[in-house]
């Protein structure tokens, strides 16, 4: 009966409103120790002086002299980690809601698969888009990541009409294995790129310029918007689509809604990122263990969590080799995978 | 005006016809007890009311065609309890009962709505989980889990109500507790039920109406003394149903 109590206890001590306040607080102060932490420390000051620089136009005598040409590098790569981070742990828990599958994530669908082989064509054969501010590999990435969503959801509907979970999943996971055959092939015939092809599909943020935070942020405030007004549909979903189409949803059309908003997102995170595994499958679960499986809470707060994990991560890779950067998307998994067995742990735990 | 209507209804997968030309009529205060051997297509019938499979024929909720109507409206009229529930994440009973309120929630936000939860309030009572609101889905027995569900069914305050299998794996007094509570449910006005039920014993008990299916087409269908014959249940079960059932008890002791 012991396990019963805990259960009663821990749904009774879910957090009250505030926490939202304290998840904004718990960014902002991520925020400003990433931005002022790195291969150069910046005292507190100088990180909130140049903000208020930007802001009021102020003249500030910093302690760091060259503090300002640091931040013009640091604070659209932390922006763009954040963003990121938010993306794809939304992606990830609206995900294991719809397919009421707690390992679910976006790579479920096989879009960042996809993604990643406009990428790395781009890196093999050198592409180069004119009149954009944008990399090759980026704009190259966003077009294969809407190719394959387009793809994957057409077979779909070819074969299943009524487009069930399973032919879903089945699709995206052979989709996944297609598309990484081809991106073995063209890695072995691109021996002198096969530097930059690795380490872009290890994932960074290094280098992200405002241009780059400017599209993940319109991607993800279109995206979230429509993930966030499905919060109830999405409990419906976890609770079983059955259940779902009985209370009214319209299942295929917001299964539909749903697919094509995280494949967008998706897309957008790793054209820009690169593949960074593993927030999208363990930031949905330690959110819900804090603040239960009710998706009108666990949406939003796995905005703040997702945000506040990667921009940790980001850090841990910059600096704990420093001047010599890390991988994120290396750091992500390592510290995932380890958290991952923890959390399925205590999770088992308190279910038996 | 009858609350559900079904006029020829067939279900094909490919080749396999599962259920041929089926028509049935509820009206208020029925209880329309499905019957028939595994494999009869009683599930299926179900499916294709509820819109998980697909039909030919024409299915009429209150006056209007099914295929005009919205999904949202289908729940104002229709809320099916399903065979087997499997809840993945640790969702409160609360939580689970007011999903049943979807259907009549407008706009984005429109959760805080005091009819709407009242009512929730009320469906939790009244099918005795009033103490376990907060409780985990997780750590419900099997009984709790079907009567939360069933609670939902209520929240949801349709006029026909759809169960596969209500008791399925219950005690013989959960049963009777579901079945006195949904008899209560029916009595009420512009209510019936329509249930698939494996136990004889029960359908004869509690229904008012019966329809025996019998490897997809109608064996007999109609009133409680037309359908429980001998001549008619034994030829779809191949088997003398009565006398095997008596025997069951013939060996108890007072």
């Amino acid at each position: 009966m012991q396990p019963h109590k805990a259960e009663k206890n821990r749904i009774k001590n879910r957090l009250p409103q505030w926490e939202y306040l304290a998840f904004i607080a718990a960014v902002l102060l991520t925020f400003v120790l990433c931005v002022s932490v790195g291969t150069v420390r910046l005292p507190w000051s100088d990180v909130i002086h140049y903000f208020t620089d930007l802001l009021f136009g102020t003249d500030y005598e910093y302690a760091v002299s060259s503090a300002p040409q640091i931040m013009t590098v640091r604070v659209p790569r932390v922006i763009c980690v954040a963003l990121s981070g938010m993306s794809l742990a939304l992606c990830g828990c609206a995900m294991q809601g719809l397919l009421k599958n707690p390992l679910a994530e976006g790579s479920t669908l096989g879009v960042s698969s996809g993604a990643a082989l406009g990428a790395i064509i781009a890196i093999a054969f050198d592409i180069h888009v004119p009149f954009l501010s944008l990399a090759g590999p980026t704009v190259m990435a966003m077009l294969f990541a809407f190719g394959s969503i387009m793809l994957i959801l057409f077979l779909a509907y070819r074969l299943d009409y009524s487009l069930s979970t399973n032919t879903i999943v089945l699709l995206g996971v052979i989709y996944s294995l297609f598309v990484s055959s081809i991106i073995m092939f063209i890695t072995t015939f691109s021996s002198e790129k096969i530097r930059s092809i690795t380490y872009w599909t290890m994932g960074s943020l290094q280098g992200s310029s405002y241009t780059e935070a400017l599209i993940l942020f319109t991607v993800l405030a279109v995206c979230a918007s429509v993930i966030l007004s499905k919060s109830e549909e999405l409990n419906a979903f976890a609770i079983g689509e059955d259940n779902a189409r009985s209370i009214g949803i319209d299942v295929r059309k917001t299964r539909l809604t749903i697919l094509i908003s995280v494949s967008a997102l998706i897309g957008t995170c790793v054209s820009i990122g690169g593949s960074i595994g593993f927030v999208r499958l363990v930031v949905p679960h330690m959110t819900r263990m804090i603040v239960g499986p009710n998706h009108r809470r666990l949406l939003p707060a796995t905005l703040f969590s997702g945000a506040v994990f990667l921009m940790l991560m980001d850090l841990i890779a910059r600096v704990i080799l420093k001047p010599r950067e890390l991988p994120i998307g290396a750091v992500t998994s390592l510290i995932g995978a380890v958290l991952f067995v923890f959390i399925f742990a205590g999770t088992r735990r308190t279910h038996r | 005006m009858s609350l559900l209507e079904l006029k020829n209804i067939s279900v094909s997968y490919g080749d396999i016809t599962v259920l041929k030309e089926v028509s049935l009529e509820l009206e208020s205060g029925d209880w329309l007890m499905v019957i028939g051997p595994n494999g009869a297509g009683k599930s299926t019938l179900i499916s294709a009311i509820g819109g998980a499979a697909p039909y030919t024929g024409d299915i009429l909720i209150g006056d209007q065609e099914r295929t005009s109507m919205r999904s949202r409206d289908i729940a104002r009229r229709i809320g099916t309890l399903n065979q087997s529930h499997s809840v993945g994440y640790s969702f409160s009973v609360r939580e689970l009962v007011s999903l049943g309120r979807y259907p009549y929630r407008k706009g984005l936000i429109g959760g805080k709505d005091e009819d709407n939860e009242r009512m929730v309030e009320e469906a939790i009572n009244d099918v005795g989980l009033g103490a376990m609101a907060d409780r985990s889905l997780l750590t419900l027995s099997g009984g709790e889990l079907q009567r939360a569900f069933i609670a939902q069914l209520f929240a949801q305050d349709p006029n026909v109500l759809m169960l596969d299998e209500p008791t399925n794996n219950l005690d013989l007094v959960f049963q009777k507790e579901i079945f006195d509570l949904l008899r209560e449910w029916v009595s009420r006005k512009d209510r019936a039920i329509l249930s698939v039920v494996h136990d004889l014993g029960l359908a004869r008990t509690y229904g008012s109406k019966a329809l025996l299916l019998d490897k997809g087409t109608v064996a007999a269908y109609g009133c409680m003394d037309e359908v429980f014959s001998d001549a008619v249940i034994n030829s779809a079960y191949g088997l003398d149903i009565r006398r095997w059932m008596s025997s069951l008890y013939s060996r108890w002791t007072d």
